[in-house]
């Protein structure tokens, strides 16, 4: 009801159900007695409607059942609009939301779940991860609830960091992985546009090439090489390896998460990037953390043969 | 009130005042025995026997037939359904439609009549009725008994309803076990042990069988049931019907055995009301065909009997259709409308579709295949010298034997599967009635295709190992393959 400003609406919803459930109710008793007309053979005589030449209408009388029926469906009704939302904006004395009701089954089928992951809450990540039931389980997990961003492969794309390769921006032990999806990730890379001449990006996006051996402007690199020191050494260190505790990404590993074409390093630079990981801890429980950690774990950690 | 009614109806004698909500006059149906008494028998058995005994048999170790909702695999006999062959369910419920088409242009509501459950519990209900309280009168005595009852009236309905109640309990336990596996379910009704819906279906079931078949009854019928109305406009001159023949009846009257009533100026119906006595839903057939006949029979049994005593020809009551009666023909001669075009259409459209449907059941590839393409990033770039796309692909395992299942794709030169840890497929088990969920990744050569949108194939290869032999199925998956710029 919050398109409607007026609480007055709400009054009015809830009178034309109330007076259109007490008029039902009136109506049938009110009809409870009907002038019958009956032949000389005693018959029912009919309303005298006729369709089609000889189909006519007959005035039988309704079953008793049926108006105890209709009866106890006003009841009903009445009932209903107590108990549960409907009246307008009275929410009902039960209280009862879809949305509590959606909390109230992810709860309970969690709590049915519970018996299922009860084996993995205490176990090592490292010992999960080698168990091919937890493995299939937190497929279905990932495939439910990281794979939107991350590829069903766990291949990443632009901007979304692959998890199969090795490298991580936030650290690749079980209780990094697992804080990252527990409580989310920012990674924010400020925009330079501001301290930083066009040319000089330019010569910092030559220098950062050339930190993974990319080709480079030399001359570029050089003067870039100055720069990167006196802006970005804070963050992704003296040697350009990054920072996991912040996330900031090692540059000098051919893996870029937005690419590393001179032209998009230049964006970077100049534009800044935003990058958010969302928290799981109210969407998952626990458990499933546990069992995706493991999963997304064994990704770049998996023994020879693990293939199904 | 008006006498100039447009359809010449008598002109109105009486107007009263009464009640529009009419309580229900109980019928006492008479019990009867013949023909149509027997075959409602056979087919009475026969369709419980189904019910009732079904559950019970095995197949492969299991229930031959079981409806498993919460695994949504669905078995009977040999053949394992999944949500995905509701067609069949489709095609299997146009089929009855279209036998309920058929029968009723030819002979009327033989459904209702004979194998309708409502029809069908309340003729078992009726039989114990029978037996526990006596035919009609005993039953119209009984129920005349003034309040406070006698010891023999309690005993009388207290056995009848126990009796009642134990069949509707077993017929709502049978109910949920084509559902849950019925030879558990025994021990689990004794300990209480029953989940909250089980026990909800279980007793809502027993509820209607007992409502429906001892109390309802004919009520179900005239102001219910949709298909008792709409099988009315299906009949035609043609259909046979049980009908009382008005030319040879009328005018009715009581006669004594020796008097020649021809003279008397009666006609053959000697207004005995024994086919009102034993009617279910307590109609005159003497007044025509009515929307509450269920087709049944019982008049044409109790009437043939009469006919007898008085040596009069039977069949005053009978099957036979409008354009005989009319026309004052033999059943022979009005047998031969049978074969009319709407006949037919319905036999032809039955025919097709039980062709259609066996031959699909039983050419049905167990091996199903979905590919779903990776929405989020639409390709990828590998090493710079692969161009990767990702897909989803569910393989399914409808059988009840394992499946050892091949992928390849085509379409594009050398496109090669791999899969989320970048090894080789290889081949993947799938179990018996299971289904497999697999990531993969399918490369093509960077510059040996201009960019764009390529429709590529999964060509998907199962070995099905039955017991010692193996079965081969394929399937083909369409999906497309992006490079970009």
């Amino acid at each position: 009801m919050s398109d409607f400003l007026s609480g007055g609406w709400s009054t009015y919803i809830a009178l034309v159900a109330l007076v259109g459930i007490f008029w039902c109710i009136w109506l049938l008793f009110s009809q409870r007695k009907v002038t019958v007309v009956h032949t000389a053979d005693g018959e029912v005589a009919d309303t005298g409607h006729v369709w089609d030449g000889d189909l006519r209408e007959l005035n039988n009388p309704l079953p008793r059942w049926w108006m105890w029926m209709f009866l106890l469906s006003c009841i009903f009704g009445l009932v209903y609009l107590v108990l549960y939302p409907g009246l307008g904006s009275f929410p009902g004395i039960l209280g009862y939301s879809t949305r509590g009701s959606l909390m109230e089954s992810m709860t309970t089928s969690n709590d049915e779940l519970k018996p299922v992951y009860a084996k993995y809450v205490n176990m090592d990540i490292i010992d999960v991860a080698a168990d091919p039931k937890a493995r299939e389980m937190g497929q279905r997990l990932f495939l439910n609830s990281c794979a939107q961003c991350h590829g069903s492969d766990a291949g990443g794309a632009k901007g979304f960091p692959n998890l199969a390769d090795h490298d991580w921006l936030y650290g690749g032990t079980p209780e990094n992985i697992k804080a990252t999806i527990t409580y989310g990730r920012a990674g924010v890379m400020p925009s330079f546009a501001a301290v930083l001449t066009s040319g000089q990006i330019k010569d910092v996006a030559n220098y950062v090439r050339s930190l993974s051996g990319l080709p480079a402007d030399e001359l570029r690199v050089a003067r870039g090489a100055e720069i990167f020191k006196a802006n970005c050494v804070a963050c992704h260190g003296g040697d350009g390896k990054g920072n996991t505790a912040i996330g900031a990404p090692n540059l000098t590993d051919k893996t870029w998460l937005y690419g590393g074409s001179e032209a998009t390093i230049t964006e970077t630079l100049t534009k800044g990037r935003n990058a958010m990981m969302p928290a799981q801890d109210k969407v998952l429980s626990p458990e499933k953390i546990q069992v995706l950690t493991a999963y997304v774990w064994g990704l770049s950690n998996n023994k020879p043969d693990q293939t199904k | 009130m008006p006498n100039n009614s447009p359809v010449g109806k008598p002109i109105p004698i009486e107007v009263i005042e009464e009640s529009l909500y009419e309580v229900r006059r109980k019928i006492y149906p008479r019990s009867v025995s013949g023909l149509f008494a027997r075959w409602r028998f056979i087919i009475v058995f026969a369709t419980q026997l189904l019910f009732y005994g079904l559950p019970w048999v095995s197949w492969n170790g299991r229930q031959a037939v079981l409806f498993d909702l919460i695994q949504r695999k669905f078995y009977i006999f040999g053949l394992v359904l999944w949500p995905q062959d509701v067609i069949y369910l489709t095609l299997l419920l146009i089929l009855s439609a279209l036998a309920l088409f058929l029968f009723t242009a030819i002979a009327g509501r033989l459904f209702c009549g004979y194998a309708c459950p409502q029809t069908v519990y309340t003729e078992i209900f009726m039989w114990i009725e029978r037996k526990v309280e006596g035919d009609r009168f005993a039953r119209i005595r009984l129920d005349g008994e003034e309040w406070p009852w006698g010891l023999r009236k309690w005993r009388l309905k207290i056995t009848k309803h126990a009796l009642w109640l134990l069949i509707a309990f077993w017929t709502g336990f049978t109910f949920i076990g084509y559902f849950t596996p019925i030879e558990t379910l025994g021990s689990a009704v004794l300990h209480l042990a029953l989940g909250p819906w089980q026990t909800f279906w279980l007793c809502f079931y027993a509820f209607a069988t007992w409502g429906n078949a001892g109390f309802m009854r004919e009520q179900v019928c005239k102001y219910m049931c949709p298909y008792a109305r709409f099988q009315s406009v299906m009949v035609d001159k043609d259909t046979f019907l049980v009908t009382y023949d008005k030319v040879r009846g009328e005018p009715r009257g009581s006669r004594s055995k020796s008097a020649d009533h021809q003279s008397l100026g009666l006609g053959d119906c000697v207004d005995c009301s024994i086919c009102v006595q034993v009617c279910p839903t307590g109609i005159d057939i003497r007044d025509g065909l009515q929307y509450m006949c269920i087709g049944c029979g019982a008049c044409i049994d109790a009437c043939d009997q009469v006919m007898e005593k008085v040596e009069y020809p039977k069949g005053l009551i009978r099957y036979t259709t409008e354009r005989a009666i009319e026309d004052k023909e033999s059943n022979q001669s009005a047998i031969r409308h049978i074969l009319r075009p709407r006949v037919l259409i319905y036999i032809a459209f039955i025919t097709v579709l039980t062709a259609a449907f066996l031959i699909s059941l039983l050419t049905r590839n167990p091996l199903r295949v979905d590919v779903m393409r990776d929405r989020g990033a639409l390709a990828r770039e590998v090493d710079g010298v692969r161009i990767e796309n990702i897909y989803r692909i569910q393989i399914m395992n409808a059988s009840e034997n394992s499946m050892k299942v091949n992928i390849k794709a085509s379409g594009l030169d050398n496109l090669k599967i791999l899969n989320s840890q970048g090894k080789e497929v290889g081949v993947i088990d799938v179990a018996p009635a299971s289904n497999q969920l697999l990531p993969i990744k399918v490369s093509a050569e960077i510059g040996q295709n201009e960019s764009g949108n390529y429709p590529i194939h999964f060509d998907i290869n199962a070995q099905e190992q039955d017991g010692e032999k193996i079965i081969t199925r394929t399937r083909d998956e369409k999906s497309s393959f992006f490079i970009p710029r």
